[in-house]
């Protein structure tokens, strides 16, 4: 498309300045995990490491992590499993009611997080018996699975019926036929959701809070413990830091698996 | 949802907790006697509620730590929680999963009738023998003669001030509560439902004829000139808190000078230099008195009685309470703590001092002043309150 | 004949089985367990609490719908809350489209992924981290924001709406961004030609052609961000000073008094509910 010559310079500033939009804050955030100064007051007061190699001893941080990183896995899966057999439904036959499921399917994310923790709190505490492990994942899945549902009910639309009917015509029953012919098509939109599924669970607060038994500890809710502790605090921001570097990899490669083929 | 029928006369003895009237609560879930020990070795892990500044475990200051010494000695696990509010504790307690808390007067009496608590056999707890007879079988804590826990010590909410800023150093709540006052902006409030005898407190100074005796006991037209108070300071206050890690971030940040405060809060800012003041004003304060106690379902009992005998250890009182910066509970901590004025400072051994320091407790129907000739407003009704007050 | 074979066969008649074997298990979860745990909430709002011990009564009451409606102040904050979205929604849309028509047409093919990835990658910072990140930079006095703007004698806004609104759009951006070029990059070149040798200069383009057909895209991204800002208790707590939000009274209310807690949160719930049903037939929902 040909574009004046204001129109790209609009489009370009537009471009710098919502990149820069995010990238500053990110910016005091990896700069303050060199402050000195534990309180953020700026201009920063000194630069030191030190925070980098408390961070790395932090039993606290270990922890969080390992359970953060367990949780979205378990949850992940879960969702991953519930996400694609929902989608398979749901795109590829009509019936009575597929509205109003493909609607329940959009809730847990359109509602808004505090009431689905209330919710489920309310389910866990009163006939679950309390809050575990257990719960927390079940609340991660729930949203989760809605994120997976999109992203393979997508593909199964956008892949269209012929190749599965062709697979069957030829004489592969469905099972061989999602084998063989269904499974690697829609691989890389299960990739893409587990990720970003991977990814909200990680970063989950507001439902965890809710779902999380008294020693359960995942990495938000370490964060928020120690958001404000003078001590801890500076800590948090070089645990961000690395967050950041640490995924720009896997966002890349599900970026370039989803893209559309032209 | 646990289905509690609370008869007209359980309301009353909690109403008229001072006095321990007749009738016991025939509510089956807090009945079941206290545990008849002996203490046994069994480790185990207990999940402890507390209130910031009560059960250090190193995490915020690495040298200040009791938690880990007690893990050692005992063998037991303690996961410490911390909480902002008493409304915060009452509702963890509730979903269950902690086995220890320490209560204030307004969350204990919630707690006990609830259902949460069981009574603790003070025979198991050597060190109680040396708590202050002041501190012993309080009406927040004792019900009809059944102990449910230990006291950690009492205190004081105290009016706090970044030195630098607020020049001459304050003696009354009216900077906080006046509208002229020059820290207009810069002031906070505790951001709970119980702030409200805050205002009735400065209301008693202010407007005596209003007739308010006690600032949990206030009947509609005392409660509605409380929250008239509240909407004149709105303007004046920056942020709300319940959590103190916060606060004390604001004030270094200086978008917060004053405001009422933990003593605990002004320690950690005055941690490397002495930037702020507390004082409690000529008016008098609010204030509390806290009690260890046990939750009826705890799966460490052991464990749970052996960290009630420890907090309450004369070493380790000392500790809390000069950490805290409150009075203790134990006796003999005066002896132990580092600075030998703490329990001068702190009014451990007198009386006077706290004669206008109104404790925490949980307003009834019932008032608690005594009056019989209106009702006074319940807490759950001050909660809608200060809800409505703090969206409008 | 076998087993697998008799079964294989059954399901292959019969459409139902098959569809049945698929949604069983999504349905329990989502339907049962979700739907059912928020009915179970609801169901909460027409009973009451023992106004001493806070637990929940099963006594049938509509106190806690009287109180909701009749209270001035739930009136005011839900209208502040729906502001708030709108305003959180609308500045996202006028930063994504832009950017995402950037990266889907003016970039370069192979610096998509790229350009995709740097918006993105903030989703992976801790939502806490970079809310805090915003305090710490519109702090009154000491901030970040502040001391850039000083020279030019103006001060930082400090905590409160405004705050809250910035706050709240440099979060959900990336939602907003992802949907909408999803849909920018499936516009056909074909279309696009067409308009521009009819004779449409860019800009008649971009508003009776591009817009038009990326709408449900956008609106799919407003799903996000109208939605995450309704409920929103955190950003508020850390960047609002005294302001407070739908989710900040849920949230005070849930400990103590559930009902009450549980008749708000049929406030969002709603607006979110007529919200989808509003934009259904657009398609967004396709396009989540």
């Amino acid at each position: 498309m040909n574009l004046s010559r204001t129109a790209r310079i609009v489009l370009w500033g537009f471009m710098g300045f919502g990149l820069s939009f995010i990238y500053v804050p990110l910016m005091l955030v990896v700069i303050n995990s060199f402050n000195k100064n534990k309180s953020f007051n700026w201009p920063p007061t000194g630069f030191t490491t030190m925070w980098w190699t408390k961070a790395a001893t932090n039993p606290g941080v270990k922890d969080a992590i390992i359970l953060s990183v367990l949780t979205a896995t378990f949850a992940t899966v879960v969702a991953l499993i519930l996400g694609s057999l929902a989608a398979a439904a749901i795109a590829r036959y009509k019936f009575f009611g597929r509205d109003v499921i493909s609607l329940i399917f959009v809730l847990p994310i359109a509602l808004p997080g505090i009431v689905t923790g209330i919710a489920l709190n309310n389910v866990f505490t009163n006939f679950f018996g309390g809050l575990t492990f257990f719960t927390i994942i079940i609340g991660h899945a729930t949203f989760c699975v809605v994120v997976v549902f999109n992203n393979v009910a997508a593909r199964y639309r956008r892949m269209g019926a012929t190749y599965e009917e062709a697979s069957m015509d030829l004489g592969a029953n469905r099972i061989t036929t999602f084998r063989l012919v269904t499974f690697p098509m829609i691989r890389n939109a299960l990739v893409a959701g587990g990720l970003l599924s991977f990814g909200l669970s990680f970063d989950e607060i507001i439902v965890t809070t809710f779902t999380a038994g008294a020693g359960q500890t995942t990495l938000p809710i370490w964060i928020f413990q120690n958001l404000f502790r003078p001590n801890q605090a500076p800590i948090v921001n070089v645990v961000a830091a690395a967050l950041i570097v640490v995924s720009i990899v896997p966002i890349y490669i599900s970026q370039r698996l989803t893209q559309e083929r032209k | 949802m646990k289905i509690t029928r609370v008869r007209k006369s359980v309301i009353a003895i909690a109403a008229g907790a001072l006095l321990l009237s007749g009738c016991s609560s025939s509510d089956s879930e807090s009945a079941g006697g206290a545990y008849a020990g002996p203490i046994q070795d069994t480790p185990g892990t207990i999940n402890v509620l507390a209130w910031p500044g009560y059960a250090e475990d190193g995490s915020t200051d690495p040298n200040v730590d009791w938690v880990t010494p007690f893990e050692k000695e005992t063998g037991c696990t303690v996961n410490v929680k911390t909480y902002g509010t008493s409304d915060e504790a009452v509702q963890l307690m509730q979903s269950g999963g902690y086995d220890v808390v320490s209560a204030s007067g307004d969350a204990s009496l919630r707690l006990i009738f609830g259902g949460d608590l069981q009574p603790v056999n003070l025979d198991l707890i050597p060190n109680y023998a040396d708590v202050f007879d002041n501190l012993k079988d309080r009406p927040w804590n004792t019900i009809d003669g059944a102990n449910y826990g230990v006291p950690h010590g009492r205190g004081a909410n105290v009016l706090q001030y970044t030195i630098d800023k607020v020049k001459p150093a304050p003696t009354s709540w009216s900077v906080v509560w006046e509208p002229n006052s020059p820290l207009k902006g810069k002031i906070t409030a505790y951001d709970s439902a119980i702030y409200i005898a805050d205002a009735a407190l400065y209301l008693m100074s202010t407007k005596p004829e209003l007739g308010i005796k006690d600032p949990y006991a206030l009947d509609q037209t005392q409660f509605d000139a409380a929250l008239a108070l509240l909407k004149q300071q709105k303007p004046l206050v920056a942020e709300y808190w319940a959590d103190y890690t916060k606060y004390v971030a604001a004030v270094q940040a200086g978008s917060v000078v004053a405001g009422t405060s933990w003593q605990v809060i002004a320690n950690v800012l005055n941690g490397e230099k002495s930037t702020v003041g507390a004082v409690k004003p000529k008016e008098g304060a609010t204030g509390w008195s806290d009690t260890w106690m046990i939750s009826k379902n705890t799966k460490s009992i052991d464990c749970a009685y052996k960290w009630l005998n420890w907090i309450i250890s004369p070493a380790t009182n000392a500790q809390a309470a000069e950490y805290f910066g409150e009075a203790p509970a134990n006796s003999k901590a005066c002896a132990l703590t580092a600075s030998k004025t703490h329990c001068e400072s702190y009014h451990a051994e007198e009386t006077d001092y706290w004669s206008n320091v109104y404790y925490w407790k949980t307003p009834t129907e019932e008032c608690l002043d005594g009056r019989t000739d209106v009702k006074c407003i319940p807490y759950a009704e001050w909660v809608k309150a200060w809800s409505s007050f703090r969206n409008s | 004949m076998s087993f697998a074979t008799t079964t294989r066969r059954y399901f292959h008649a019969h459409v139902w089985a098959r569809i049945s074997a698929l949604l069983s298990l999504p349905i329990a979860w989502l339907g049962v367990l979700y739907i059912g745990s928020l009915a179970a909430l609801f169901i909460t709002s027409i009973w009451r609490i023992d106004t001493f011990t806070s637990k929940v009564v099963r006594e049938f009451t509509l106190s806690n719908f009287i109180d909701v409606l009749t209270d001035k102040a739930y009136f005011n904050v839900t209208v502040r809350t729906v502001g708030v979205a709108i305003a959180v929604t609308i500045i996202c849309a006028v930063l994504a489209i832009p950017m995402a028509f950037f990266i889907a047409r003016v970039a370069k093919p192979k610096s998509r992924p790229v350009l995709i990835a740097l918006v993105i990658t903030p989703l992976w910072a801790s939502y806490l981290v970079k809310i805090y990140a915003w305090r710490t930079m519109m702090a009154p006095e000491s901030g970040f924001l502040n001391w850039l703007i000083e020279p030019l004698g103006l001060s930082s806004p400090g905590f409160g709406m405004f705050a809250v609104i910035i706050g709240l759009s440099y979060l959900w951006l990336p939602y907003m961004v992802l949907p909408i070029y999803a849909g920018m990059e499936k516009l056909p070149d074909s279309i696009i030609d067409a308009s521009a040798d009819l004779g449409a200069k860019p800009g008649r383009t971009f508003l009776k052609i591009i817009l038009p057909i990326t709408w449900p895209a956008i609106i799919a991204g407003s799903l996000f961000t109208f939605s995450l800002s309704l409920g929103d208790y955190i950003t508020v707590q850390i960047l609002g000073g005294t302001f407070q939000m739908l989710g900040n009274v849920v949230y005070q209310n849930f400990a103590l008094n559930l009902p009450f807690a549980a008749a708000v949160a049929l406030i969002p719930v709603i607006v979110m509910i007529v919200y989808l049903a509003s934009v259904r037939k657009t398609g967004a929902l396709d396009n989540l």
